[in-house]
């Protein structure tokens, strides 16, 4: 795949009225993305790291001054709070997401009757949006009224109030999280593990290797690259997760479930100190950049081990 | 013994396809359910609602909170507001993108890798990133609370650079000889484009549009950070905002949340196939 980025190398002959024809609307097709991409992700990406490096807020003009911001945010136990309560979703999301999308990838990878409807069924949560999925929640955990302890208190238990409780808020945001976002990651490991070649399941079963076997010794390591895209997937969406909290929990209750890009848009856009939250900005945008590294080099390595 | 292995087999297998099975329809049950509950509710008399026991089937069925909905709040506006900056949008990243992207592709001019990689990071900045520098800007060009920024960056933010490597990837395939051929006949590279290579993408090109539309159609922390002005909100912003007040009116919300999200259904239950790739694609960078 990574070949593909690199098209044939410039011929060294003189340049044809043809090709500099070609250059000139090269430029010219890429010229409007290029502009918009520089005005509105570039210059914003770049002017994050100098307003983290400022007291800037509504009413004060900018003033720099350096890196006090950084130093605040290690006494700051909001934002401690956050980092801890993010950290926590990811823990709590990613490795229940991998397997179950690993178990239910290798369910549905095969044609059987009705494959299709189970496939589509685990897929509709992903096409709707956060926030109708957020308040369908919302809706369903209510306290009193809510289905799912309307339905615990005909069994005659009495259920808990999922979104109001300090040490449920995160695991319920995480489950309802998983479930939304199950359908992708199965998809991408099913076309993944459709690629493996028919033969080495037939060798294995030659081999007698039982299909826990098969799954364990053919199909993981064959299927690894994916899986790795798939881990730095999820990890970067449980890091920027926002609008499930939003319309959940509100972050709370209290702090409960603050989390970074929660912290961001609190500080930015109801105190509106700028500086401050851009520092907890560049922080994530620094998390997210090695990891979208580590994933594209790991790729290219392993893109090369399999040729 | 030979006889009683196979019927052990065949057995094994029987109950395999069982708990296969069962798991499949428990899975998709915890899917659908929450989909059900919300349609079920926007059909219920108000009363009904918080009824206990619960009723699992609208008795009596009533399409009145969907003409509440519009009556009582400007709804019909938000809808609105939702479909053409969604439209906007999508519009704008098909045009720009896939002109890019055939340049990419197909054009020699110096820097076209490197320029390409440079877009192709868009991917990976989120918009949650970029926002505050943006907020900064725009409200000195008086620009917040406009649909400019709902519109404008969305173009050329993550869902451009999607669609520059998307077509970037298709035109690639498009053999070189039939470009040469459209040079020979005298045709300028913009002739070219649209009336060679642009009809043989619209297979990507659908691929592209929905996976645009959905991901703005569905947009939220953008709408709720730019705007103030209730006339300008978009459905996502405006279903948020409601459940956040006191005295929330359930069959309402569950009514606008269904006009939010049955049509996407409806088109993603008849074209699931090209939604399911254009959504995979983006994830396989």
């Amino acid at each position: 795949m990574i070949n593909k980025f690199y098209t044939k190398k410039k011929s060294k002959h003189k340049q044809s009225p043809l090709q500099r024809n070609d250059r000139f609307w090269g430029y010219a097709f890429i010229m409007p993305m290029l502009i918009g991409y520089s005005l509105f992700v570039l210059a914003p990406v770049v002017a994050t790291f100098f307003i983290g490096l400022t007291d800037w807020s509504l009413i004060r003009a900018p003033e720099f001054i350096g890196f006090e911001n950084f130093k605040s945010l290690v006494t700051d136990e909001d934002f401690i709070a956050s980092v801890i309560n993010t950290l926590y979703f990811t823990v709590l999301l990613l490795p229940s997401n991998l397997i179950l999308c690993l178990a239910l990838a290798s369910l549905l990878k095969d044609k059987f009757p009705g494959v299709g409807f189970f496939r589509t069924a685990i897929f509709t949560p992903v096409v709707t949006s956060v926030v109708v999925w957020g308040i369908i929640w919302k809706y369903i955990l209510q306290t009193d009224n809510g289905i799912i302890n309307v339905l615990l208190r005909m069994m005659g238990v009495k259920g808990p109030q999922w979104l109001f409780n300090t040490s449920l808020a995160i695991p319920v945001v995480a489950f309802v999280t998983l479930i939304k976002g199950l359908g992708m990651n199965m998809v991408i490991l099913i076309s993944a593990m459709n690629d493996v070649p028919e033969m080495y399941y037939e060798a294995a079963n030659l081999d007698g290797a039982n299909k826990w076997r098969q799954f364990r010794s053919v199909t993981l390591p064959l299927i690894a690259p994916t899986i790795f895209l798939v881990i730095i997937m999820t990890v970067i969406g449980s890091l920027k997760v926002f609008g499930q909290i939003y319309n959940l929990t509100g972050g709370g209750p209290g702090n409960s479930s603050y989390v970074l890009v929660y912290y961001i848009y609190q500080q930015a856009f109801q105190y509106y100190e700028f500086g401050y939250a851009s520092s907890v900005s560049a922080i994530l945008f620094i998390i997210i950049l090695v990891l979208t590294l580590a994933q594209w080099n790991v790729r290219k390595r392993w893109v090369y081990h399999e040729v | 013994m030979k006889y009683n292995m196979q019927k052990t087999e065949r057995s094994k297998k029987i109950a395999w396809k069982i708990v296969k099975y069962t798991i499949c329809i428990l899975v998709s049950v915890i899917m659908l359910a929450p989909f059900y509950w919300m349609i079920t509710t926007s059909l219920k008399e108000y009363s009904k609602v918080l009824e206990f026991p619960p009723q699992f089937f609208p008795n009596p069925v009533v399409f009145q909170n969907y003409i509440d909905l519009f009556r009582m709040q400007p709804f019909g506006l938000y809808l609105w507001n939702s479909i053409y900056t969604a439209s906007i949008v999508t519009l704008s990243v098909v045009f720009f993108a896939s002109i890019a992207g055939y340049a990419f592709a197909k054009l020699r001019f110096a820097g076209n890798n490197i320029l390409f990689l440079i877009i192709l990071s868009g991917m990976m900045m989120p918009v949650e990133i970029t926002t505050i520098p943006l907020f900064i800007a725009l409200s000195k060009l008086q620009l917040v609370d406009t649909h400019f920024p709902l519109i404008v960056p969305q173009i050329f933010g993550y869902g451009g650079a999607f669609g520059v490597f998307l077509m970037r990837q298709f035109y690639i395939t498009v053999p070189d000889e039939l470009i040469e051929a459209g040079k020979i006949d005298g045709c300028s590279q913009p002739k070219i484009f649209y009336n060679i290579v642009l009809p043989m993408s619209t297979s990507t090109i659908a691929t592209l549009v929905i996976f645009t539309f959905l991901q703005n159609w569905n947009e939220f922390f953008v709408p709720l950070i730019f705007l103030s002005n209730s006339r300008l909100f978009t459905i996502p912003l405006a279903l948020s905002l409601f459940t956040t007040e006191s005295g929330v009116q359930w069959h309402l919300i569950m009514a606008a949340a269904s006009v939010a999200t049955v049509p996407v259904l409806i088109v993603f239950f008849f074209s699931q196939r090209k939604f399911i790739e254009s959504l995979a694609m983006s994830g396989l960078k």
